[in-house]
This record gives structure tokens, C-alpha cells and sequence, in this order.
């Protein structure tokens, strides 16, 4: 009788382990659709041989995952229902239209949403994301669909005056992740430099005199600038980047599918319309 | 006054305007789930390996099972592994690693911490199985009743008793620790906290906020354990 129980107990975890290993086969499996880690190198016609499907491939069947960070304002912020809007978020979704899918944004940290989209758990990462020689190694981008200008913010009457005096910050606030971190850390050394979750928690650090300066997108800044007394931006900007949508390496049908319906968003001037939306508000 | 009014203006901001406190709510509503779908795990996970490490171990004397003792190691792996690593790191590798294409993160998060929760359970049990003399045992076997029953009428109402307090401390820990699972994007009652306060850039409010309510939570959890072990001490005569 002990020796049943046991055995049974012990059928009970093994399978229980079995049902773990599987989830996890079964998760693995569904990115061989897409080709995200099998051909890093292979960026140029192999994928063509593709059958020519009639709608796109995305990880879940008629959605689209939009992996994003919320708290970048006015480039995808969250409502206050807990949806989400801005800039990407209507790019997205009028791209979704286009394809005949359903956007879902997924928010996560910047450095989880990039990843995600990597993996393949998302469809794409949309958020404000610039395109770079490293990210470009993993991951394929879009067509360019708005220009980022990375500015920095500092308190009113602060010595930091010009991107020069960035050189004598005692403390650089960024982003994690974002080119800003990378191109601070790089340039000023990370003992200088901090990176938050997001560009908010950057903010509210530099009106706690925990850093001297925020390095940040143009568009975000004109907001936390706005809400925030005290605060200005310098008027010469860090760096200019492109923002693009980022895929999984060699998701070339997708990648192909966005393109096309970003160059009809923008003839019908949908995109200038979205932009211009929120930059006057 | 300009205090007062500054204070109310923060309040209001996190909580009031356009409906925020609903957010919370539903944070609260999905750190609960995580919880319970977690705390169902652990225990399973945990009442299993608990069962058959103390099994294994008191065996009679001479006896070695040989499939006993695979198990046992395998379940020493497990209570060692997942007692010796951080939970975040745990968290991380689940999410990163193991599942990296699952996109319900509040899930990945779930089992993270259910196996995570699973560890500290066994030992628990296990401490309250072996807390119960071995002529406890006997008796109930020479009186006639087999093994199952032995456990059942004798030995498990006793090491339950035992094992209470340690139980529901583990399960409180396992409320609070549900909180890492924002690190990982699970949306939960942190997650909530830091929209609002990314928008309002004020996190006063949202962050003293969800610590109440986590307040609430465990000392609703403390008293049932309370009412429970009154319960259970009836049939005492110690009391």
C-alpha cells in the first residue's frame, strides 16, 4: 500500500514536471514560425523562399503585439482606464487596420520590450525605439517613421548649459536601455550616469537633485517640461536619431507587410496627422 | 493651509481623478489571483515533496527503496536549488530564459512563484511530519490501521497543528512577494502604482497607497489564521 502511494506520488511530480516541459517545448516551437533565432546571418534572399501567404504571420493569429513601454509620453502613455494611447500606439493600430489585425500592446520595461520583440513573444517593439548599429546585429527595423532628437533637461539656474557641460554632470540621468543611456554611459563613463525603469522616474529624480541633468527624447521632455515647473530643456540637443519599429531578425514578412502599410499611412498623411495631434496638444 | 491643499491635490491626483482608484482595485484584484493560483502550487508542489523526502526518511531500519532514494535526491535538488537562488533572479530566468516566448506574464510570474513558494512548503510539512513521534506512528499501525489511515487519522491533524504558524507566514510572504512580478511586466498592484505615478510624476500617494492595501490583505490573512488555529486548539487539552 506505502510503496503504491508512493509511486503514485511520485507519477503525480513527474508529470508535473512533464506538463512544465512541455509548456515550454510547446512555447519554443510556436517561434519557429518565425525564423527569429535559427538564421541571424541570413538577411539576405533566403527568406524570399516563403510561400507567399495571403496575410501576414504574427505569433498570435489575427493580432498584433505591439511590445512598448508606457511611459513615454507623447509617444505611448497609459489612460487613465488602463489602455494606452500616443503617437506609436496610433501608428500601430492604424498599421494593424491596414493588415487586418487586432493591435494588443503589451507594456513592459524598454529593455523587456525590446527583448520580447526579439524573441518573438511579441510581434514587434514600438517605443520610440532608434535604430543603431547593435540593435540593428539583432533585431531588423522598419522603415523610419519619425525623428528623435535626444535633449537634455535640467533644473532652472543649473550650471549645465550646453551639451559641453555634460562633460562636468556629477550625475546623468537616462533611461535604461535607451540610446541615451547607451551614448551617455559611453561618452561621460558609467560612473556617471544612472538609468532608471522609465523617463518619469528620470524626471522625478532630477527634481530631487539625485542627478544633475536627464537625457531624453525631444517629445517626452516638452512633456515632463510641461507638467513640471522648474524644469527646462537646453537648447541644443544631445544627438538625432531615427525612431523605427523593431522585429524579430529575419521576420522579413512582416518587417516587408509594415513597411507597405506605413508608405500608404503616410500618402494618405495619416501619419504627419497622428503626430501633429499630439504635438499640439 | 497651502500644505493642506498641496496634500489634496496629490491625493487626488493618484486616487481620484479619472476613476484611478479603479486601477488599484484591479491590482488588487490580480495580485490576489497571483496569489492564489500560486499558493495552490506551492502547496501541491510542496505537501508531494514534503511526502516523499519523509518517506524516504524514515524508512525502517535496513529497508532502502531504491525509487525512493531517486526521489529524494531529485526533490534535495529542487528544495536546494530554489531555497539557494534569489526569487527575482528566479523571476527573471523563468521569464528571460525558460518561457521567453510566453507573453501572459502575470502567468510566467504565477509559476515562478508557486514553484518558488513549493520549496518552503516542503520543508514546512515536512519539518511538521517528522515534529510527530515515531511511537505516534506505531501505535496507529499496531492497532490495525494502514498506512494511509495512520496518516490520515493520526499523524496529519497533529503536524497540522504544528506546521499553522509557519504556513500562514509563508503565505503572507508569498502575498508580498507577488510584487516582483511587476519587475517581469506582470500587471499587478505595483505595476498599477507606477502608472499613475509615472503620469502624475508623483509617487507619494500610489506607492503609500498599495502598502495599505497590502496592510489590509495580510491582516485579513493574519486574523483567519488566528480563527483557524482557535479552531483547531478545541479538541486541545492544553487550552
Amino acid at each position: 500500500m506505502k510503496k503504491f502511494v508512493i509511486l503514485a506520488l511520485a507519477m503525480l511530480l513527474a508529470l508535473s514536471f512533464a506538463a512544465c516541459g512541455n509548456g515550454g517545448n510547446a512555447a519554443s516551437g510556436s517561434d519557429v514560425s518565425a525564423p527569429a533565432t535559427e538564421a541571424p546571418s541570413t538577411d539576405s534572399d533566403v527568406t524570399v523562399t516563403d510561400e507567399p501567404a495571403p496575410a501576414v504571420t504574427t505569433v498570435e493569429a489575427g493580432k498584433l503585439h505591439m511590445s512598448t513601454n508606457a511611459s513615454f509620453p507623447p509617444y505611448e502613455m497609459t489612460t487613465d482606464d488602463g489602455g494606452f494611447e500616443g503617437i506609436d500606439v496610433e501608428i500601430a493600430s492604424a498599421v494593424a487596420a491596414k493588415l487586418g489585425l487586432e493591435l494588443v500592446v503589451d507594456d513592459m520595461g524598454f529593455d523587456a520590450a525590446l527583448i520580447s520583440a526579439q524573441n518573438g513573444q511579441s510581434d514587434m517593439v514600438m517605443a520610440g525605439v532608434s535604430v543603431t548599429e547593435a540593435r540593428l546585429e539583432v533585431m531588423d527595423f522598419s522603415e523610419t517613421y519619425a525623428i528623435g532628437v535626444q535633449v537634455i533637461i535640467v533644473k532652472d539656474g543649473s550650471p549645465i548649459e550646453t551639451v559641453d557641460d555634460l562633460a562636468d554632470a556629477a550625475m546623468i540621468g537616462t533611461q535604461k536601455a535607451t540610446t541615451g543611456y547607451i551614448y551617455c554611459s559611453g561618452d561621460y563613463g558609467e560612473d556617471h550616469v544612472t538609468a532608471y525603469e522609465n523617463g518619469a522616474t528620470a524626471v522625478m529624480a532630477l527634481l530631487n537633485d539625485q542627478v544633475d541633468c536627464v537625457v531624453i527624447d525631444n517629445m517626452p521632455a516638452q512633456e515632463f517640461v510641461a507638467n513640471n515647473p522648474g524644469l527646462k530643456i537646453l537648447d541644443t540637443a544631445y544627438a538625432e536619431e531615427e525612431y523605427a519599429i523593431g522585429f524579430a531578425k529575419g521576420n522579413t514578412q512582416l518587417v516587408d507587410a509594415v513597411n507597405a502599410a506605413l508608405a500608404e499611412l503616410r500618402a494618405e498623411g495619416t501619419i504627419d496627422a497622428i503626430i501633429e495631434k499630439y504635438i499640439h496638444n | 493651509m497651502d500644505l493642506w491643499t498641496d496634500f489634496t491635490r496629490k491625493f487626488q491626483a493618484a486616487f481620484v481623478t479619472g476613476d484611478r482608484w479603479k486601477l488599484y482595485l484591479g491590482g488588487l484584484l490580480s495580485t490576489l489571483e497571483l496569489t492564489v493560483f500560486a499558493l495552490a502550487l506551492g502547496t501541491v508542489l510542496g505537501v508531494i515533496v514534503a511526502v516523499l523526502r519523509s518517506a524516504h526518511d524514515q524508512q525502517r531500519l535496513g529497508q532502502h527503496n531504491p525509487i525512493l532514494a531517486v526521489l529524494n535526491a531529485v526533490c534535495k535538488v529542487y528544495t536546494t536549488v530554489i531555497r539557494g537562488t534569489p526569487m527575482l533572479v528566479q523571476l527573471l530566468i523563468w521569464r528571460f530564459v525558460i518561457l521567453p516566448t510566453v507573453r501572459d506574464y502575470t502567468l510566467v510570474g504565477a509559476l515562478g512563484l508557486g514553484i518558488n513558494s513549493g520549496a518552503y512548503v516542503a520543508e514546512i510539512v515536512r519539518g511538521g511530519l517528522m515534529s510527530v513521534d515515531a511511537g505516534q506512528s506505531e501505535a496507529g499501525r499496531s492497532l490495525g490501521l494502514g498506512y494511509l489511515d495512520t496518516m490520515r487519522f493520526i499523524i496529519i491533524p497533529q503536524a497540522f497543528k504544528n506546521i499553522l504558524p509557519s504556513l500562514g507566514n509563508e503565505f503572507i510572504t508569498l502575498l508580498k512577494d507577488t510584487s516582483l512580478v511587476s519587475a517581469i511586466g506582470g500587471a499587478e498592484l505595483v505595476y498599477y502604482a507606477q502608472s499613475v505615478g509615472s503620469r502624475t510624476y508623483e509617487v507619494m500617494f500610489p506607492y503609500i497607497g498599495i502598502a495599505i492595501l497590502y496592510l489590509i490583505v495580510v491582516m485579513f490573512l493574519t486574523w483567519l489564521q488566528g480563527r483557524l488555529e482557535r479552531r483547531l486548539r478545541q479538541s486541545d487539552r492544553r487550552s
